[in-house]
């Protein structure tokens, strides 16, 4: 249960929004491994809960374990692939791109563009849209109609990279690396007593409109909750002040979404135990769980850590390993403290 | 089922403004369910008793159209959209408001048709000043578009096929649904068009284990129209996606169970803009599984949206089918 | 007989360095020919004689270096600047894993999430300007001891094959020197009546740089160049010409911009693959160009190109179809086997 080695396994697991039976099932076996129960409703959530000493409340920790990709959407002449999104994309980052169709058996490709020597001149200056896009297996158009169908997941052919200095490159680490930090702190739980029951939830359809978490949050009616997300991390042209910096802890968020005072209370734990944190500000709630958690059922209050992430929603998105260990300690602390912080400020 | 679709498209109910249609609903299929009322928002819920899963079936009563939010000093109303209406599909179309006047949509000169928006539109109700017009209509009042349906070729024109031909298909249903171990609650949902509203209340009271949505779907077999896999003639769509839903695997793969066993013509639907109930339901409570078969339409939310007379026949066989199947054990 | 295109294809060579992959070559070649030498470019030069007198010298040519790209600065934030060696898309450039350098060391390119584009942005592909390599280095210092400026990279492309086709980097002309290879690897009892010199030649892609070097140095009577080239049968908006295609066998050119080619060759290989029935196909276009551009005025020497058709032939990963790949060898075979025909 290494943790570079379960990031491979998380990031290289496919899970589109829709179709996240793989890395469900993955999760589940972790949770089976370090929780007291787990596991998946008929959505392919995942929940993990692991029981406190008074079962005095419920903490719901959210992390969503679907990512980016594309469906087959038709078949043109000559066996080539059009593309339909599931969830947002640059289609800048798309041309070139290797990915695998999840047919009948696994069918590589690649996202095909018109070669350069067949270019007319303004054509590089051009954005080709998702529409005049397609897949390209190499294969001819019925051995492809063999193996793949209408709806059939594509996913962005995905290797996780060790770079230097303990960061990691690889497509989907929105949000596995939010599941890793679940992992993490459950890890680090087992060393430590807590009073509440804590619900580690794997959410699915977040990229699609935080689906997922809606519907667990409202099954579960936790009493605080927890999102845990990516955020974006310092690149050049992109000022300081939108980025946390990659290897100086979670982002813990601070906004309308998010319960002030508990908030307030997550940075004085990682005070007081001298967690490197860092903190974002989001002035309206949006694109994260937090979103659908905050209004479930009768409301429940927030707060957020997210991990430094360069590069979001491309296949190199680069993260520090060190921030995703912080932010489960974090939490892991948060979680022992909970039912006093929230005795003091939700009451 | 010719004749009970021309009166079932050809009458008014814009989204916020159903009565008409839920009456003309009501009657046809009453004496196909067993218990018959309407809810608080205005949903028509007509149910089949059963012991076995609970199956919402959805189908929006609701049209696209407009309200009159202002009557300016010649007497022109001036409107606003209720649901997508698109400013261009409005121009010179013919419209009947809630109180039985008819009008004309007219538009201000513009140097460019890229700038003709709501402000630029107005109907004309032949009034022949502000005082005649406050005689003949308010501010408030609701419309909808006026045209009668047609037979092309097997294929079949009207406006509002977007949701009335769903509705048709449930109350066909319902009459050729002998037996079924479920228990069925065919609603006929309210304002879908601004917002899913009606289904979402009706799947929260009803808590459903099942929703099936009866829709329209576009098409890509028109001159550069999207790419999308759905053509006129193909059979009904059962969906995979859409805005407001990815259909969980497990429902679509009954559907086109259901749909190979009798030997149904269907087609996969990959929609790739816009929403159903389907979606409402999807997200009811803690979730409910969910899916939708859909007419593939072209023309969608225009006077003259066209769809193929067998898929809908198709689409009548498929849910009678599937309504008729031990649901709770096809679905685990 | 797709290992020596899957060990070309995988070898780093970038124009300028490319020592890695003519390693390989060399390795392979090695015992099939009588000599192998270099010159001061790089090239590598192979000669295989066939022992009889007065055969016709025959030069067979297949370019080393690939296109990628060349580090050219380090940011104090340990963020590497690159500019692109040889014809790059550089719209293929974003979200990319590349290798850099003799210790391939892994890297990211990476660019600004979507979410923090204005929709100016949105509208135009990512400039050069804008993109950087990530390795992770905390600073330049430990940027530029890992990767110093100068120092080259490639995409980072496994081979792959998937049923009858592979997926891979490099094609161009990775497919060119393997098939070359293959043509010099000869059994026992088998000679061509022609005396080859096969030259693998470096930095075609920035110039046709290392082909001009040669032509003083070999004066062959026949030059044929192995390439590998664009496959245009892929949707496209408009109709034009596709160039070559997939599945149709190997592609002879009758021109490009660099040379016509001469009508005895070209017939000779066409009439060879009518009566051995190989299939093949005429390149449909007349743009690019090749080495045989700066060898064949050299006192005018009767030249020929032949290429493996290749999607996607200067991207991160191209397709090519193996029988295509085996169509060109089998056709080049026969067609230097019965070269006598020619004369």
């Amino acid at each position: 249960m290494k943790t570079e080695d379960m990031l491979k396994a998380l990031t290289e697991a496919p899970g589109i929004s829709g179709a996240e039976d793989d890395v469900a099932h993955l999760l589940r076996n972790y949770f089976a491994r370090l929780a007291d129960e787990a596991s998946i409703d008929k959505f392919q959530n995942v929940i993990g809960v692991k029981k406190g000493r008074t079962s005095g409340g419920k903490l719901m920790m959210a992390a969503h374990i679907d990512q980016i990709g594309f469906i087959v959407k038709t078949f043109d002449k000559g066996g080539f692939i059009r593309l339909a999104a599931v969830g947002g994309h640059d289609p800048r980052v798309l041309p070139g791109q290797s990915v695998v169709i999840y047919g009948q058996e696994q069918v590589r490709g690649i996202i095909g563009t018109t070669p350069p020597h067949l270019q007319k001149p303004g054509d590089t200056a051009k954005v080709t849209s998702l529409d005049d896009l397609y897949v390209d297996t190499g294969l001819e158009e019925e051995a492809l109609k063999r193996k793949v169908r209408i709806g059939d997941p594509i996913l962005f052919d995905n290797v996780c990279t060790r770079l230097q200095g303990g960061l990691y490159a690889a497509a989907a680490m929105d949000n596995r690396a939010g599941v890793l930090v679940l992992l993490e702190t459950l890890k680090i739980l087992e060393k430590m007593t807590h009073d509440w029951d804590i619900y580690m939830v794997g959410t699915v359809q977040e990229e699609v409109g935080t689906r997922g978490a809606a519907m667990t949050a409202y099954k579960i009616s936790p009493d605080v909750g927890i999102a845990i997300d990516v955020t974006f991390g310092d690149f050049p042209g992109i000022p300081e002040r939108d980025t946390a910096k990659l290897g100086k802890g979670g982002a813990v968020a601070v906004g309308p979404n998010f319960h002030p005072a508990l908030t307030e209370k997550l940075m004085q734990v990682a005070e007081e135990w001298e967690v490197p944190f860092q903190k974002e500000f989001n002035p309206r709630p949006g694109g994260t769980d937090a979103v659908s958690m905050q209004i479930a059922a009768k409301g429940i209050p927030m707060v957020q850590v997210s991990i430094p992430l360069r590069y979001m929603h491309t296949t190199v998105e680069t993260l520090d390993l060190k921030d995703i260990k912080r932010s489960a300690r974090l939490l892991a602390l948060f979680s022992a403290h909970i039912e006093q912080a929230h005795r003091e400020v939700v009451g | 089922m010719k004749a009970l679709m021309k009166k079932v498209v050809e009458t008014f109910g814009p989204s916020g403004r159903e009565d008409a249609i839920r009456q003309v609903l009501l009657e046809e299929i009453k004496p196909h369910v067993d218990r018959i009322f309407t809810d608080n928002m205005g949903n028509l819920h007509a149910v089949r008793e059963g012991k076995g899963a609970r199956i919402m079936v959805a189908a929006h009563m609701d049209e696209i159209g407009f309200v009159v939010t202002h009557i300016d000093e010649k007497g022109f109303l001036r409107i606003s959209p209720v649901g997508g209406v698109a400013p261009v599909r409005c121009l010179y179309q013919r419209v009947l408001l809630e109180n039985g006047i008819k009008g004309v949509v007219g538009v201000e000169s513009v140097k460019n048709t890229n700038e003709i928006d709501f402000t630029k539109l107005y109907v004309d109700i032949g009034a022949r000043d502000e005082k005649e017009a406050r005689e003949m209509a308010d501010e408030g009042l609701f419309g909808a578009f006026l045209n009668e349906m047609n037979e092309m070729n097997g294929l079949v024109t009207a406006k509002s096929l977007d949701d009335r031909v769903g509705c048709v298909i449930a109350v066909e249903a319902a009459r050729q649904l002998k037996k079924s171990p479920n228990e069925i609650h065919f609603v006929f949902t309210v304002q879908e068009e601004v917002g899913l509203r009606g289904a979402t209340a009706a799947a929260f009271n009803i808590e459903p284990d099942l929703g099936i949505a009866l829709d329209v779907t576009g098409t890509g077999d028109t001159p550069d129209s999207p790419k999308m896999p759905m053509k006129l003639r193909e059979g009904v769509a059962v969906k995979i996606k859409d805005n407001s839903l990815l259909v969980p695997r497990r429902v679509k793969d009954f559907f086109i169970r259901v749909a190979e066993k009798n030997k149904i013509k269907y087609q996969p639907e990959i929609l790739t803009f816009g929403g159903t109930d389907a979606g409402a339901i999807n997200l009811s409570r803690s979730g409910v599984l969910a899916g939708c078969l859909s007419i593939p339409t072209r023309y969608i939310h225009s006077v003259s949206e066209t769809a193929a007379l067998s898929d809908i026949e198709e689409a009548v066989k498929l849910l009678v089918k599937i309504l008729e199947s031990d649901v709770k054990k096809e679905l685990e | 007989m797709i290992q020596i295109l899957e060990k070309y294809s995988n070898a780093c060579g970038v124009s300028g360095h490319e020592d890695e992959i003519r390693s390989r070559i060399e390795e392979s070649v090695r015992d099939h020919v009588e000599s192998l030498s270099r010159d001061f470019m790089g090239n590598l030069y192979a000669f295989k004689p066939c022992g009889r007198q007065n055969a016709p010298h025959l030069l067979l040519v297949a370019h080393m270096d690939e296109i990628g790209l060349m580090i050219n600065g380090v940011e104090s934030n340990g963020m590497l600047r690159f500019v692109p060696v040889g014809g790059v898309d550089s719209r293929l450039l974003v979200s990319k894993r590349v290798i850099l350098g003799k210790d391939r060391v892994p890297g990211v390119i990476g660019a600004k999430p979507i979410h923090l584009q204005s929709r100016d942005e949105w509208k135009s592909p990512i400039p050069l300007s804008a993109l950087y390599i990530d390795i992770g280095a905390s600073d330049d210092k430990e940027a530029a001891a890992k990767v110093p400026p100068g120092t080259t990279g490639t995409f980072h492309t496994r081979f792959e094959t998937q049923e009858d086709v592979v997926f891979g980097k490099a094609f161009d002309d990775r497919a060119g020197c393997a098939l070359i290879t293959e043509l010099l690897m000869t059994e026992e009892d088998e000679a061509y009546p022609v005396d080859i010199t096969a030259v693998f030649t470096v930095q075609e892609e920035v110039g046709l740089r290392g082909a001009s070097v040669l032509a003083e140095r070999v004066r062959p009577d026949f030059t044929i160049a192995f390439e590998g080239t664009t496959a245009g049968d892929v949707p496209r908006d408009d109709y034009a010409s596709p160039s070559t295609e997939m599945r149709k066998g190997p592609a002879i050119s009758f021109m490009d911009r660099s040379a016509i080619g001469a009508p005895r060759l070209i017939n000779h290989f066409k009439a060879t693959a009518d009566k051995k029935k190989i299939p093949f196909q005429m390149k449909k276009t007349v743009s690019g160009g090749t080495d045989i551009g700066v060898i064949h005025t050299k006192g005018g020497i009767p030249s020929m190109v032949i290429s493996v058709p290749v999607r996607y032939i200067h991207a991160p990963r191209g397709i090519l179809a193996v029988e295509d790949y085996k169509n060109t060898f089998r056709l080049a075979k026969a067609a230097l086997m019965n070269f006598k025909e020619v004369l």
